[in-house]
């Protein structure tokens, strides 16, 4: 099977080597049935990726360890759900899972543009299969997934420890689709630049896909803090790390697109700008896959041994070579059709929103790869840490909430002062409010919170508003009651509506964000059984130990030969809380020196975190037991010097009697962090307002609206 | 490789030619559109279709634009963020500019 896999690689680079060569001689030529063949190519990647992807899938599943990916990332032992999933915790597996997606959504991106702008479109397929070709590539000469060793080996080394979470499983796919969707933008831009057509078909072609990899990346993103934030035991859920960060850029730029473009569709304005954000997203979602398979990092998200970082290189260069070619040379065809009528616009609102996220894009940029860069020239470790990216985010996210709130109070094209302050007042009226409640609470030592909190106050009074006047006024029109007059509101104006909640969703996220980093309490503490100690309000009383050995009673699949820890009491103010249970799991490992007992408990421990969550704060807690301990380890060593490897869990069963019968003291981490489920829910509400925002009107809705418009078109121009 | 492993890439392979070259098979058989420089080498009549199919297409797209920014315009209004006046002076450039696209798209019907 291995063999068919490979195959399917080597015909696909075939198929990508044709298409390309297809679609450039049919744009070319003028030759369509050659631009025909030449995505007809896509669809063959999609379906030869698709069975070599389900070769992969088909081996974890069956326990092929013949398959070197195979066993290196899973065992027998490992649940089926990860196991399936384990496909793309490896380099060789994830970078198929990213062809594959690739190969997928460009597919769909092609079809659905099959009867439009053919000249765009083929060079469009050109490049698509330019990146399909490169992943492809990849494969067969660098990291093959289908590489196997013979004899197969008879078990495998399990999934790492950490990645046994299961939005840790999900969150490579939604990011792997939106770094993959973020190149059909690209694709189309770099076709609308090459074809010389930078009018508004291609924008309206791409518009629903930029949109798609912005929901995608973001909800990869959040997926991913969570999984930081719930699995491991540091208890933040974003550290500025470089693979978030470069996560995080591709989503900004794409995240000022999607509002530029609206300005681009309308008024024929910024297309410099628009081409730009679209060859620059695409070209730092093409970085944030190389930073993790660069061999420049050591972390987590990195994936270690093989360095592709030559390859990933030269097509970053060649990205960012051809886009600044492309721009300069077609910047005639570029210039804007109109003017900003006034500063008192929407424009202008989008436009200051526009400046500040790629601000925030620079900054994370420069802290991410200047550290990097300078240690590769000099060889000096270099390091930018969060204090450093907080000193320059901070006020910039502050500008943005703001902007957020002030755009969709402001008209379009211009707006009077009078109707300016008319609209401003309401949400001014609940920033103020906000404030005062804020100091009257003697909240006044976090200065930036309570910014944050007055500028997402501000968001929650334009977004009401604007709900609130746009039923009004459609009741006014149409007569219908409340629910229906909302409903219509929605549906009539979904990119506008969808929008607002998107916006609403943000605030929401922020305030978390906000609360979380500034009125957090955090503790380290030592603890023995019985003792108890004081965090901010909260008293935090060890209860008891606890210990438990796998395979039999491993609920949640963890995979640890041992989990120590501990029952946790949370009171305030006499009254009971929470009870927490965080443990830290011991895991096998393949060195033979360690014993046989020290084998079955000497590999990375993970800490399993215990957390009660809640809608006002998340009372968090992690724990190192002291394993060390002399009592613990005089059973190991005596367990090693006396004990057959497969006597070796008798001794565990001993550790884990002594660790409850004489338990040593605990360090525990302890957090109480308020409103961070606002960070969750804010990311839901974001989901959700892109939805509506994406969700196609129905055709027979959109006839029957294009035809109300040209009549009233022309029986205004007839009135005047 | 097993005899049937081979088999599968052969068909694989058979399958990838019959779907990727079914385009060049109806050419030859004279079922798609003709082409620009084979067929019409001086007949400018042919020769501007795909031209205009590429004008109609961003035409469309403008229209649509027009379209919602009329919409806009106007809900914009009805949530007080125009002023009559101003929303009066915006419409009848709006419509202005609709009517142009309208007329400009009619005779740039792409051939069937």
């Amino acid at each position: 099977m291995a063999g068919l896999g490979f195959a399917c690689l080597l015909l696909g680079l075939a198929i990508c080597a044709y298409g390309i060569g297809a679609s450039v001689y049919g744009v070319r030529s003028g030759r369509v049935e050659f631009s025909e063949s030449g995505r007809r190519s896509v669809y063959a990647l999609a379906g030869i990726l698709t069975v070599a992807f389900a070769v992969l899938e088909l081996a974890f599943l069956r326990n092929d360890f013949a398959f070197n990916t195979v066993a290196s990332t899973s065992s027998r032992t490992t649940p089926g759900f990860y196991r399936a999933a384990a496909v793309w915790s490896s380099q060789e597996g994830s970078l198929l899972l990213w062809a594959w997606l690739l190969s997928m959504w460009s597919s769909l991106a092609l079809f659905l543009t099959r009867r439009r702008m053919r000249d765009i479109a083929s060079y469009a397929t050109a490049i698509l299969l330019g990146f399909g070709g490169f992943f492809v590539a990849l494969m067969v000469f660098y990291a093959n997934p289908f590489a196997t060793t013979r004899p197969a080996p008879a078990e495998g080394q399990g999934l790492d420890p950490l990645l046994r979470f299961p939005t840790m499983m999900i969150h490579p796919p939604m990011l792997y689709s939106g770094y993959t969707l973020c190149t059909i933008p690209l694709a189309f831009g770099m076709g609308a630049l090459l074809a010389r057509r930078v009018d508004a078909d291609w924008i309206k072609a791409i518009r629903r896909f930029a949109f798609a990899a912005w929901l995608f990346l973001g909800v990869g993103i959040l997926l991913g803090a969570r999984w930081s934030y719930s699995e491991l035991g540091w208890g933040g859920y974003w550290g500025w790390d470089a693979v978030e960060n470069a996560s995080l850029m591709p989503w900004l730029t794409g995240t000022a697109f999607l509002h530029s473009l609206m300005i681009q569709e309308k008024r024929g304005m910024l297309k410099v700008w628009n081409v730009s954000l679209v060859l620059a997203t695409g070209t730092l979602a093409i970085m944030g896959t190389f930073l993790v398979r660069s061999g420049v990092l050591n972390s987590i998200h990195a994936f270690g041994g093989a360095t592709l970082g030559v390859p990933f290189v030269c097509l970053i260069g060649v990205l960012i070579a051809g886009s600044i070619y492309l721009v300069v040379s077609r910047r005639d065809m570029l210039r804007s059709e109109h003017r900003l009528d006034s500063l008192i616009s929407r424009e202008s609102a989008f436009l200051a929103n526009n400046v500040v996220l790629v601000g925030l894009c620079f900054v994370i940029f420069w802290g991410t790869y200047f550290p990097l860069i300078s240690e590769a020239l000099t060889g000096q470790e270099a390091s930018v840490g969060p204090p450093w990216f907080d000193r320059y985010t901070v006020p910039l996210a502050l500008v943005l909430v703001l902007l957020s709130g002030i755009g969709p109070v402001i008209a379009w094209r211009r707006a009077t002062l009078a109707n300016a302050r008319r609209s401003f007042l309401a949400p001014l009226a609940t920033a103020l409010l906000t404030l005062v409640v804020l100091l009257t609470a003697g909240v006044a030592s976090k200065p930036l919170a309570i910014a944050m909190f007055c500028c997402a106050a501000f968001v929650f009074g334009s977004i009401g508003q604007e709900f609130f006047r746009g039923v009004r006024a459609r009741r006014a029109m149409a007569g219908e009651s409340v629910p229906r007059a909302f409903t219509g509101l929605v549906r009539r104006n979904r990119r506008r509506y969808g929008g607002y909640v998107v916006h609403l969703g943000i605030a929401v996220l922020f305030i978390g964000v906000a609360a979380s980093s500034s009125f957090q309490h955090a503790s380290e503490l030592g603890l023995s059984p019985g003792q108890s100690t004081r965090v901010g309000a909260y008293t935090v009383r060890y209860v008891r130990p606890t210990a438990t050995i796998t395979p039999r009673y491993d609920a949640a699949h963890t995979g640890s030969t041992l989990s120590l820890g501990a029952v946790i009491d949370v009171s305030k103010g006499g009254r009971h809380v929470a009870t927490l249970n965080p443990s830290e799991g011991y895991y096998a490992s393949q060195e033979a020196s360690q014993g046989t007992v020290g084998s079955l408990i000497g590999g990375q421990p993970v800490s399993h975190v215990s957390m009660n969550a809640g809608i006002t704060r998340d009372v968090w807690s992690a724990i190192e037991p002291d394993i060390e301990a002399p009592a613990l380890q005089r059973i190991v060593r005596a367990g090693n010097s006396a004990l057959s490897p497969e006597e070796a869990l008798v001794a565990i069963g001993y550790l884990a009697r002594e660790y409850l019968k004489h338990p040593p003291q605990a360090q525990f981490h302890f957090i109480v962090s308020p409103l961070v489920m606002w960070i969750w829910i804010g990311g839901l509400i974001v989901f959700g307002g892109g939805l509506i925002a994406i969700w196609p009107t129905p055709s027979v809705v959109r006839r029957r609206v294009a035809a109300r418009s040209r009549a009233r078109a022309v029986r205004g121009l007839a009135r005047a | 490789m097993s005899a049937l492993i081979a088999i599968l890439i052969l068909l694989l392979l058979g399958l990838i030619v019959l779907v990727v070259g079914a385009p060049l098979r109806a050419a030859r058989r004279g079922d798609l559109e003709p082409q620009p420089q084979e067929t019409l080498a001086g007949h400018p009549v042919q020769a501007t279709a795909a031209e205009l199919e590429v004008e109609h297409d961003d035409m469309e797209a403008a229209r649509e634009a027009k379209y919602r920014e009329i919409r806009d315009a106007e809900l914009d209004f009805r949530t007080g963020k125009l002023s009559r006046e101003d929303y009066e002076a915006i419409d009848a450039q709006l419509r202005a500019e609709a009517l142009e696209i309208l007329n400009r798209l009619e005779p740039v019907e792409p051939p069937e």
